[in-house]
């Protein structure tokens, strides 16, 4: 065998045959999946975002049943609160904790220079991005679906005998939860593309912040007419819709959310995959 | 085998890599020598892929190096700045690599054991130290068993068993047959295990050449003699493969193909009498810094490559 040794005394000899390695998408996708695990930021990002899920969601729940419990009317932020609503109170935060974990995966490796290890191993580049997406997307959605059905189940049970109280059988309560999970699932994957697009962490997290949260805010100084045709298909309104349980003339359907949602997270991707493929690293 | 032709690099304005050509063997280890910032870590950059060429190309074992269908079993390479993640231990910064190609766990532990990282092998790599972090960019580029290995300035960092370990390392690598391309700033470290030397300076070819004729042509093997009648030594000394330069009319001469004490024997014998007998010292760093000067001259002063010895 035609092993690396540091001596030669042995002579000259035909070649043994030499092991066929190659590189498949399915070999690129286990390498992704390797490195997500062997990192102390995965599990951190991973636990805070379920953490803010769950914990946010109970707080609210409990907080809901404590006022209707006191027999006053309940505050603005809680009324026609449902159990799916309260639950899923803490998406705004796990989205921060998950789409940076998505963040670091890619930013990270420019960052640390990694990113020169793993496009010398796979040069053609893109199935890196593609596995990393998919990595990213499949552990967030994972621990969003965790998250938004455990919330809940939680939550009916803090709520249970209130107003609020709706159980899995009603209607668009799974559609809802389902939607949670799948938004944060598509956050994971925004994270990871904004991450390669930009090639560094702070501006990952900046443009994830922004997109998600701050935008919103700010399409209250545009003019009336306009924000009304344009807020609905920013990507933290659309993704809103896809977990929302109440739907009115100025946000988007489910479907739509999702469709619009998805389309965002493809553009970033593509973005990605452009940059990647055409920059020096 | 690597091969650049007419390989060319630009960022903006600035020429990193000039019109390259050259071919790097097998079976030998060839050294890549140029001062800081002639450009030798970008055209190895562009060898394994990660900068593109301007214009130009450079294969590998025949072909760009991204279309192997395993490149890491093609080429190995160290490169200049640290390539792993400092949160990853080293088994798990190369099993991440060995995964995307289907390499063996067996493997993994193998260049662990070569490069003498076992003790450490599940210990966080940002905790290394500069020589083994160096060592573990040595384990990756071995990890394929590549046909090729390619070394971005490996001894960096490294203690003097370290150095001694690459040594040997390179040599044997290139006893097996395999393609040994090392980069250097120190002409003194390559000469010590490169047989091919290839020497750039801003980017640009300044030679292609084996280490015994950069020797010779840097006048290593002269031998300088001072004597009170020159013409009778040139006479006493004459033979098919001497040869003997001097200025007309002075009595110092400089003497090829004969050593030094051959010519006091021969003085002697003669009766002519010697002034001075010295074997010439221009070492192979003068003779590689007298290349680089020269480059450097020759592009005007527009940027600042120092050379000591050149006129300020």
């Amino acid at each position: 065998m035609s092993t690396l040794t540091l001596t030669t005394e042995t002579p000259e000899t035909a070649p043994a045959p030499r092991p066929a390695y190659r590189v498949t998408g399915l070999r690129v996708l286990r390498s992704e999946w390797a490195k997500l695990w062997s990192l102390r930021s995965t599990w951190i990002t991973l636990g805070l975002g379920l953490l803010f899920l769950v914990a946010v969601g109970v707080i609210a729940a409990t907080q809901y049943a404590s006022q209707f419990d006191s027999g006053k009317p309940v505050d603005g932020d809680f009324t026609s609160s449902t159990a799916v609503s309260l639950a899923l109170f803490g998406t705004t935060f796990a989205q921060l904790a998950l789409g940076v974990l998505g963040v670091l995966g890619t930013a990270g490796e420019y960052s640390t220079g990694m990113i020169r290890s793993t496009l010398a191993a796979v040069p053609r580049r893109l199935p890196v991005l593609w596995s990393k997406a998919a990595v990213f997307g499949l552990v967030a959605l994972a621990v969003g679906m965790l998250g938004a059905f455990g919330t809940f189940l939680f939550a009916s049970g803090i709520v249970d005998g209130t107003d609020a109280a709706v159980g899995l059988t009603d209607a668009g309560v799974v559609r809802s939860l389902l939607g949670a999970g799948l938004y944060l699932g598509l956050v994971g994957v925004i994270g990871a593309a904004l991450g390669a697009l930009l090639r560094s962490v702070a501006g990952g997290i900046s443009v994830l912040v922004a997109a998600l949260m701050l935008i919103p805010g700010l399409m209250s100084l545009l003019p009336n007419s306009w924000e009304e045709n344009i807020s609905p298909y920013l990507p933290g309104s659309a993704g809103e819709a896809m977990f929302s349980m109440t739907h009115d003339s100025t946000t988007l359907s489910p479907t739509a959310g999702l469709l619009v949602f998805l389309g965002w997270t493809l553009l970033a991707l593509a973005g990605a995959a452009y940059r990647l493929v055409r920059r020096d690293v | 085998m690597i091969e650049a032709q007419q390989l060319t690099k630009r960022y903006g304005e600035k020429t990193a890599v000039d019109g390259l050509d050259f071919v790097v063997q097998p079976g030998t280890v060839t050294g890549f020598l140029g001062p800081n910032g002639a450009g030798k870590s970008t055209t190895m950059r562009m060898i394994v892929g990660l900068d593109a060429p301007t214009s130009g190309s450079v294969t590998v074992g025949g072909r760009a190096y991204a279309r192997h269908r395993a490149p890491l079993q093609e080429v190995g390479a160290l490169l200049e700045a640290r390539s792993i993640h400092p949160g990853r231990s080293a088994f798990q910064h190369l099993n991440a690599l060995a995964l995307t190609h289907g390499i063996p766990r067996s493997r993994v532990d193998e260049v662990i054991d070569l490069a003498g990282l076992t003790s450490v092998a599940k210990k966080r790599a940002g905790a290394f130290s500069l020589g083994m972090g160096q060592r573990l960019g040595i384990a990756a580029a071995l990890l394929g068993d590549p046909q090729t290995v390619m070394l971005d300035e490996p001894v960096n960092g490294l203690d003097p068993e370290g150095v001694l370990w690459i040594r040997n390392l390179l040599t044997g690598l290139a006893a097996e047959g395999r393609t040994v391309f090392v980069s250097s700033h120190l002409m003194s470290e390559m000469a010590l295990v490169a047989d091919h030397l290839i020497i750039v300076g801003r980017g640009r070819l300044l030679a292609d050449t084996t280490v015994q004729d950069l020797t010779r042509e840097a006048g290593g093997d002269s031998v300088n003699v001072a004597t009170q009648e020159p013409a009778r030594l040139r006479e006493v000394l004459a033979g098919p493969d001497v040869d003997i330069t001097g200025r007309p009319g002075s009595e110092e001469l400089q003497v090829r193909g004969v050593s030094a004490r051959e010519i006091g024997l021969k003085a002697a014998e003669h009766g002519i009498a010697l002034f001075e007998l010295s074997q010439n010292t221009v070492s192979l760093e003068q003779a590689f810094m007298d290349l680089t000067r020269d480059a450097v001259e020759y592009h005007g002063s527009t940027t600042g490559i120092e050379t000591p010895g050149s006129a300020a």
